[in-house]
């Protein structure tokens, strides 16, 4: 849909409005982030240096890396770096942290990416077609399916279908991770009980809020007026109906994005896929702080840039947001 | 204006949560006797409760005594979910397990509803502070709720009272956020006005003509939250970074069946088949609370809490 020049220079200063509103988020969300870990227990010195550390060593290690600096600078210091593309460097590993995340990324990026599209194509269509037959079996049918798919444990599903399709019936490897470079099959095969697992909770959830979103809008007069006029029902749908239900539709597929963050964690670790949930929950059993901080940075970010783009969407989607 | 006038304004305006709550429970009894669903699921949920109160005594074994000579049986007639890899009765681990999903599920639930309504109430009538806190609650909720959680406990470490604490963070949060938006719509209404006009103090304003008008989105919220922190505590559990490995849990006795995939199936299967059926009765509660307390909320509510 083209858009006239003035309408161009609302959406443009709304883009504006909303990055400039996100920034304190951020600057929040890493406020949070480093007292967590600056409060928590444990002195970063004795970790790095090890058991046998005498406090000549402690002490100096704490001058070198400016551990006995004040709150505020350390903070300022962080946030300098971070800007800077530096997450520090792992208390375990002692690398940078960019540099261990960097693998990491494919298999959490593939397991999103591939997540994302099915659970809202699988999502948008049942959510439609229940409204469509409000009130009918299928609706009912459907709807049961999506408080079923809401109400399961993502993990415990992982290991229903693991026990199903791996240990019985053996149509995948129980666990394993396949990178792309070896070939795109192998790579689906080796994802796909994962990404069915958090596909069919994703659907479900959106599914349910599409229903209802569609509901909604078909009460509406413009509805009635399009029936009236001798609109198709099929057009009615598409045509008069979905576009208004899609902003709710779209802030649920936002809100299970990060839905996914968590599924992932959990995944991963099933399914022992190398990713940055697995990542995350290693840190945690080593109590690797930095790792934690950097890993909750950047999702949380992630997460922002994910709102982000969905609140631009909405206003080109609903004009009236615009202003 | 003398004592009785206002008083009398005040109970036609808005009637006290007393009022309101019976009436409330009044008509979910009257909606439970037609909707068979909603029976159900209150059904399972007393169930659920009594085996939280009573779930330790009604064990027939010692739940953490190991039996290493009838490791990993399968169910039968003496260990209805069979054994685990120690030899301990998987039924007697689930249903005393009940009473710590129950105990973190509503202890969160609890917590966040009181801590998240008593400052959304304060802070919409405070500019200042009221942006202070939002743009902390922001930040808060700029976090995967089970992620941040993580974190927290492994900086606080695992036990109970620091799983209900790190999973109370981000439900606060969220209820801030929920009920001062609805505190923030209501204080520009007639009869809030009407109050303000005949003088009556802004804390009382809140309390007797507010908070009456948000119950029902607060009560529906709070199904929400037992749903996801009963979840919540069995996925940290799972995780090993929940509530410490001798303590029965939904979420660890599934993990260790995890380790036993090929051989020891019902290990983890049954206690995943109590968390289900557990928050799918809460979340049906919670839907026909919402459709009978309040059809304006149908469907709006579960979208801005799922993060």
């Amino acid at each position: 849909m083209p858009l006239s020049r003035t309408e161009q220079f609302d959406l443009w200063r709304y883009i504006a409005q909303r990055f400039l509103v996100s920034i304190p988020v951020v600057i929040m969300v890493g406020i949070i982030t480093f007292t967590l870990v600056y409060v928590g227990p444990g002195d970063p010195a004795a970790i790095i240096a090890g058991d046998e550390a005498t406090p000549e060593i402690l002490e100096a290690i704490r001058e070198d890396l400016g551990f006995n600096r004040s709150f505020p600078v350390q903070m300022g210091d962080w946030f300098w770096k971070l800007a800077h593309g530096d997450l520090g460097t792992s208390y375990f590993s002692k690398r940078e942290i960019t540099e261990l995340i960097t693998p990491r990324l494919q298999p959490t990026l593939s397991l999103g990416f591939q997540v994302v599209v099915i659970s809202t194509i699988i999502g948008i269509t049942t959510g439609m077609l229940a409204a469509w037959k409000a009130g009918t079996r299928l609706d009912r049918n459907l709807m049961v399916l999506a408080v079923l798919g809401f109400a399961t444990p993502g993990f415990w599903l992982a290991f229903l279908t693991i026990w199903v399709f791996a240990v019985n019936l053996g149509w995948f490897p129980v666990i394993g991770y396949s990178p792309i470079q070896d070939g795109l099959f192998k790579h689906l095969h080796s994802l796909f009980l994962p990404v069915m697992v958090n596909s069919i909770l994703a659907s479900a959830f959106i599914s349910r809020i599409t229903r209802s979103a569609m509901l909604e809008v078909l009460r509406e007069d413009y509805i009635r007026t399009a029936r009236a006029k001798g609109a198709s029902e099929f057009s009615v749908f598409l045509r008069h109906a979905f576009r208004p239900s899609a902003i709710p539709v779209a802030t649920v597929i936002g809100a299970s994005i990060a839905g996914l963050a968590t599924g992932f964690v959990l995944t991963e670790t099933i399914f022992a896929i190398p990713g940055l949930g697995r990542m995350l929950v290693d840190a945690i059993v080593r109590r690797d702080y930095p790792i934690i901080q950097a890993l909750l940075m950047v999702v949380a970010i992630v997460l922002i840039g994910v709102n982000l783009i969905i609140d631009i969407l909405y206003a080109y989607i609903d004009p009236r947001i615009r202003y | 204006m003398s004592l009785a006038a206002e008083q009398r304004s005040e109970w036609e305006l808005a009637p006290p949560l007393s009022t309101r709550l019976r009436g409330m429970f009044g008509s979910t009894y009257k909606a439970a006797k037609r909707d068979s669903v909603l029976a159900a699921s209150i059904i399972v949920l007393l169930v659920g409760l009594f085996l939280a109160i009573f779930g330790p005594t009604l064990a027939r074994t010692d739940y953490e005594r190991t039996d290493p000579i009838n490791r990993m049986q399968a169910p039968s007639s003496d260990h209805w979910f069979g054994t685990d890899n120690w030899g301990r009765d998987v039924f007697d681990r689930t249903i005393v397990g009940t009473r710590l999903s129950f105990l973190v599920g509503f202890s969160v639930t609890i917590i966040s509803t009181v801590i998240g309504v008593g400052v959304a109430l304060v802070i919409s009538y405070f500019k200042l502070l009221d942006s202070i806190m939002m743009r902390f609650v922001d930040g808060l909720l700029a976090f995967p709720t089970i992620l941040l959680a993580l974190a927290l406990i492994s900086l606080i470490g695992p036990s109970v009272g620091n799983v209900i604490i790190a999973l109370s963070v981000t439900a606060t949060a969220s209820k801030i956020r929920l009920v001062r938006g609805a505190v923030l719509s209501l204080r520009d209404s007639t009869y809030v006005d009407a109050a303000r006009a005949v003088g009556v103090p802004v804390p009382r304003i809140l309390l007797r003509h507010v908070l009456p008008n948000i119950v029902s989105i607060i009560i529906v919220q709070a199904t929400f939250t037992l749903a996801s922190a009963i979840l919540a505590e069995a996925s940290l559990s799972f995780l090993g970074a929940g509530v410490p490995e001798y303590v029965p849990s939904w979420g660890n006795i599934i993990a260790t069946g995890q380790g036993y995939i090929q051989v020891g199936f019902h290990i983890s299967f049954f206690p995943g088949l109590f968390l289900m059926i557990t928050v799918l009765a809460v979340v049906l509660i919670g839907d026909s609370v919402r459709d009978h307390l309040d059809p304006k909320l149908r469907g709006r509510l579960k979208t801005t809490a799922q993060q």
